[in-house]
């Protein structure tokens, strides 16, 4: 089967730093990925280049079998791929509720008052309803990265990538992000996560990948993956709690 | 109808009481020729000005990002545009006031297109380069006054109406509606579903691009309103004028430096900040007038202390305290009373 999503041979370098070395994605219908990497291993560029804020300098960016390197963020977002920022970016001067009605409004091409149900629904669902009415940009980080995941969500995504959403939470609130996403995904989002909090993404995804230097350098079953000598050795002896 | 559980309310306790204010202040003004002079007349009628200019440049790089230090190429045409109507066309002046707002949405086009490819600081220098380009290309029309400009005919001054003191009233009556309608327009788009997005776009433009809008269209949308609005504004300054160069329709220094001051102390970002903005500017240029030079000085140090302390503006630092909206925008979150849902059943 054709994968939903696919990055072809994406290259892509910032003067003489190469974040992405010739890569290649593919991302299955209803699949949940995982990537692991190192700072500065080009995890957020890939979303970037995946979504359209940042433009590879080759290779093909493919979803649903059409190739939509050349189409710019909100026409990616409006086909169904939706991300979540790593540091969060609300629209600070607008009310929680308002940031999700946007996303929701614009991405769907539909009327503003036709999402407000879903919206409520969706704020309730993350946590976030009794801040329904609040100023975006008074919330504190964790009702922030909330806020994005549920923004992201208002956007009736196909493909859902997040960006470090688990950094930060304890382990109560990391549980219940878990349950979310797992959540949406029984819904059937496809879902990309980059994370840090291994034991979260461990307990979310199907399939690990490793990314350093720009290269995919390990990819496979997620328990295997991080007992492999390749995460041992970039994570200089790190033990992964899984 | 369908009506779901939830649905989204604008106004606040806090906007109820703007819109009483601002209402019972639009009427008292409205009666002005009742109970000011001519000179408050004519004071307040460039305050109007001076509010919808600010306002449009506050929609225009306030919400949507686009810093333009070059609006009086939008002022200057409006003026040139009264001038060659009513000289050259005999053209009521109202209805030349009226003609300047949809060729200033038509210039807007072609400006857009070229100095939308520049970014930032390029794009603020690209927009004063075509301000000047206007204004040298003003000053080459010999039919109106070439270079050193031209006065609005004493016959057609006269035609407007049959004294001089109605003709004052008419002008002050049409400076306070023309403001009305751009602060109406104003509001009206900002809670339309435009504005929804224009509101995204001045939090974050990257986040607005990500979810779903097309950010581009939008500033390219708020480009043309703002150049149909400033050049109807222009055409009413100019008229109040009566005379025209191209050095005083084009002028930086009135149309754009002191605009930018007025929204930046009131509050760029927030439709009210253009208005305490006007209100304060009027006050310290009432206020410093006999001090010469130095009130140029002193309006310097009154913006430096309002960026240094409060650099939302007033407007920002009393909403952000209190939660104030004077006006209201913002869409809240309410359960939808079952008993006042349309067609319900108790």
């Amino acid at each position: 089967m054709a994968p939903l999503l696919a990055l072809e041979n994406i290259s892509k370098r910032f003067g003489a730093v190469v974040v992405a070395d010739s890569v290649n994605l593919a991302l299955a219908e209803g699949e949940a990925l995982g990537i692991i990497g190192p700072n500065g291993a080009g995890k957020t560029t890939l979303f970037g280049i995946a979504a359209g804020t940042v433009a590879p300098d080759a290779g093909r960016v493919i979803f649903a079998g059409e190739d939509i390197t050349r189409l710019p963020p909100e026409r990616r977002c409006r086909k169904g791929i939706a991300r979540s920022f790593q540091v969060p970016q609300p629209f600070s001067g607008m009310t929680v509720f308002e940031n999700v009605v946007v996303a929701a409004a614009f991405a769907g091409g539909v009327r503003e008052a036709s999402v407000y149900d879903a919206c409520a629904d969706l704020l309730d669902r993350c946590g976030l309803a009794d801040k329904a009415n609040k100023r975006a940009g008074g919330l504190t980080l964790l009702d922030r990265k909330r806020l994005e995941l549920a923004r992201a969500l208002a956007t009736k995504p196909r493909v859902l990538l997040l960006d470090e959403v688990a950094g930060g939470l304890t382990e109560h609130e990391c549980a219940a992000l878990v349950t979310l996403i797992k959540d949406v995904r029984a819904g059937g989002v496809s879902i990309v996560w980059i994370e840090h909090v291994v034991h979260a993404l461990l307990a979310a995804v199907d399939r690990l990948l490793v990314l350093h230097g720009g290269k995919f350098i390990a990819e496979g079953d997620p328990r295997s993956v991080i007992r492999s000598p390749q995460v041992a050795e970039i994570y200089m002896g790190i033990a992964a709690d899984a | 109808m369908s009506q779901g559980k939830y649905q989204a309310e604008h106004a606040t306790h806090s906007s109820r009481i703007g819109v009483t204010l601002i209402g019972a202040t639009f009427v008292v003004l409205a009666l002005a020729p009742f109970w000011g002079d001519r000179q408050t007349l004519r004071l307040l009628a460039e305050i109007f000005t001076f509010v919808a200019l600010a306002s449009l440049w506050n929609l225009l790089a306030g919400y949507a990002g686009l810093v333009s230090v070059g609006q009086q190429a939008f002022v200057g045409l409006g003026g040139y545009l009264l001038f060659a109507l009513v000289i050259l066309l005999d053209v009521h002046p109202i209805a030349a006031i009226l003609i300047a707002g949809p060729i200033g949405a038509l210039v807007a086009v072609p400006v857009a297109t070229l100095i939308f490819r520049l970014r930032g600081a390029y794009f603020a220098i690209g927009t004063w380069v075509v301000a000047e380009v206007f204004r040298l290309l003003a000053s080459q029309i010999s039919a109106l006054g070439g270079g050193s400009g031209i006065s609005l005919p004493a016959a057609v001054v006269i035609a407007m109406a049959p004294s001089r003191q109605l003709r004052e009233f008419e002008t002050y009556w049409l400076a306070l509606a023309l403001t009305g309608a751009v602060l109406g327009a104003i509001v009206a788009l900002l809670r339309s579903r435009h504005g929804l997005a224009l509101t995204a776009i001045r939090d974050n433009e990257v986040a607005a691009q990500s979810n779903g809008i097309d950010v581009t269209r939008i500033k390219f949308i708020v480009y043309m309103l703002t150049g149909f609005g400033t050049a109807m504004i222009g055409a009413l300054i100019f008229l109040m004028k009566l005379r025209i160069s191209p050095d005083t329709a084009f002028s930086v220094n009135d149309w754009t430096a002191f605009v930018i001051f007025i929204t930046v102390i009131g509050g760029i970002g927030r439709i009210e900040g253009p208005i305490i903005g006007t209100i304060v500017f009027f006050m310290l240029r009432q206020a410093l007038a006999d001090l010469g030079s130095l009130y140029l000085l002193m309006m310097g140090a009154v913006a430096i202390v309002v960026m240094l302390w409060a650099p939302k503006g007033l407007w920002g630092l009393i909403a952000e305290r209190f939660g104030w909206q004077a006006l209201p925008l913002q869409r809240y979150l309410v359960l939808a009373p079952k008993t006042e849902q349309p067609g319900g059943k108790p």
